[in-house]
């Protein structure tokens, strides 16, 4: 592995000093990124998606790289994403589950790490039920890190794709309003949008039944309602969570339909937003629950659009931390 | 991949190897040598069916360039080529030596690469990685039938076997000067320069 390259050092012929990429060594979470580098992030993917265009969809410039997916916790659309964005990149994967661990002999995790680490993975993309579990292997293991859920912590490759969508449907998100409405308090989603948005000057706005509103919430810098009427009012763009039953102690609503009656989004009350707000919404989704089936196949649905960007987005976020890394390809 | 200098930010220590008379003079040379490059398969062909070549401008002089080149053409020649862009930062070779960078401009083809002529079009042939690179950007989208490059000037030092077809003119200077392009607001050559690489 050769030396990190510092920024700003040009060294080599061919070239003149052209803005090199602020390094990002690892991605733990948005909350620590400034805003320069969310944007650089987010350029870096419109370059990806065109890319996803093409008839041969694949770049070599992660040739040598081997990623490794370890996920403690259950996902299907955010690992297959990042696999694709690694294979896209010509990078190698490898990826371990949880079920079929040495986890579940009662091995640490650090010792899995270690002992992952042993195999050579230039990045590892972890979720994991805990919050900080990304940041403790960041410490542990000579890797890149990338943080793909952290219990309620940050979920920052969500965030990130979310606001690709927002910026390429509204453009600038200086003064926007984005309303996340459903179970705070247990939504990395949520933690993420809300720094992330709010560093490119979105207003962001959060609602949800007071059992799920975290009460220091507002000292993330966003606006808190118990009530979904005036959150939603006037949105450019809404974004609706589902209920994370799995995170919860004990039931904090007392049913899902009753939710659904004064927390759900259907076509009534999405016409409190802006005419033609974008609805979004990270997966998976409980029809009926937090979301009217009519409003999440409707026209102001981008859904699937958020799907489809996040392999764009995790092909930037992937170049940049093996890139930043200065690693050395292995042909 | 080379920065493109407005007259506000050239350097004191700049010195010109080109001016714009110069440039006019190279690019009205440069078309009428496109007029005449020989493709592979026009012994085949009539006059009629031989495709024109697309210019493939190389991020980011080599776009400026071949959009004055065909320029020139559709004045001297009357036909426009088509243009095209191609980035070759995630190309690159030694992403690994000097860490992530900017994208600096888009990859856009005109059309269907496959059975087409592209002429390649860059502003300094130094090392020839670049156009490695550019290379392999162009075969990820098919087959052309041939590839041709052009460059607007070559200052040597090349560590590739790669030589251009077409050259606008040879620049002597030393491996510790870079070479830069001075474009106005709209991307249009002024000079191209020399000065001290930084340290």
């Amino acid at each position: 592995m050769l030396p990190q390259v510092e920024p700003g050092q040009t060294p080599g012929t061919d070239s003149l000093p052209q803005a090199p990429q602020e390094p990002l060594r690892h991605l733990l979470g948005l909350e620590h990124l400034s805003a320069d580098q969310i944007v650089n992030i987010l350029d870096l993917a419109a370059h990806m998606k065109a890319v996803n265009s093409r008839r041969i969809k694949k770049l070599p410039t992660l040739r040598g790289v081997t990623v490794l997916t370890f996920f403690v916790e259950n996902s299907t659309r955010t690992r297959m994403s990042f696999e694709l964005a690694a294979k896209r990149l010509s990078a190698d994967t490898m990826s371990f589950t949880a079920s079929s661990s040495s986890l579940a002999k009662g091995e640490t995790l650090i010792d899995t790490a270690r002992n992952l680490e042993a195999m050579g993975p230039d990045i590892v993309i972890i979720r994991h039920s805990c919050s900080g579990a990304p940041a403790l292997l960041a410490r542990t293991v000579n890797c890149g890190i990338v943080n793909a859920g952290d219990g309620s912590h940050e979920h920052p490759t969500q965030g990130l794709l979310d606001i690709f969508t927002l910026r390429e449907r509204l453009g600038d998100l200086r003064g926007k309003k984005v309303a996340i409405i459903g179970d705070i308090a247990h939504s990395r989603v949520a933690r993420s949008n809300i720094f992330g948005l709010q560093k490119l000057g979105a207003d962001v706005h959060v609602a949800g039944p007071a059992t799920m509103l975290p009460h220091a919430i507002e000292e993330l810098g966003c606006t808190a309602w118990p009530r979904v009427e005036p959150a939603m009012e006037g949105a450019d763009a809404v974004m609706m969570l589902r209920i994370q039953r799995e995170r919860q102690g004990n039931d904090l609503i007392p049913s899902s339909h009753e939710y659904h009656r004064f927390f759900g989004l259907d076509e009534k009350r999405l016409k409190l937003a802006k005419p033609g707000a974008l609805v979004m919404h990270p997966g998976p989704m409980n029809r009926g629950v937090e979301i009217a089936p009519e409003v999440a196949d409707g026209d102001q649905s981008v859904i699937l659009q958020q799907v489809e960007n996040g392999v764009a987005v995790r092909m930037a976020v992937l170049y940049l931390v093996a890139a930043s890394r200065g690693l050395e390809p292995q042909g | 991949m080379r920065q493109l200098l407005t007259p506000s930010d050239l350097p004191l220590d700049a010195r010109v190897l080109l001016d714009r008379t110069a440039i006019d003079a190279v690019l009205t040379h440069l078309a009428a040598e496109i007029q005449a490059i020989a493709w592979p398969r026009d012994v085949e062909l009539t006059a009629s069916e031989r495709p024109k070549p697309w210019l493939c401008g190389i991020q980011r002089g080599g776009v400026a360039l071949a959009r004055e080149l065909a320029e020139v053409i559709q004045r001297d020649f009357g036909w426009t080529p088509e243009l095209g862009a191609i980035d070759v930062t995630l190309y690159r070779d030694d992403t690994w030596l000097k860490g992530p960078r900017a994208v600096e401009g888009v990859t856009r083809l005109p059309g269907d690469v496959n059975g087409q002529r592209v002429l390649l079009v860059d502003d300094v042939l130094f090392t020839g990685r670049t156009i490695r690179a550019a290379l392999n950007v162009l075969m990820d989208f098919g087959r052309p039938e041939a590839v041709r490059l052009l460059v607007l000037a070559d200052r040597g030092g090349r560590e590739l076997p790669v030589a251009p077809d077409l050259q606008g003119t040879l620049l002597d200077v030393a491996r510790t000067e870079s070479v830069e392009l001075c474009v106005d607001s709209q991307n249009r050559l002024l000079s191209v320069i020399v000065r001290p690489k930084n340290p």
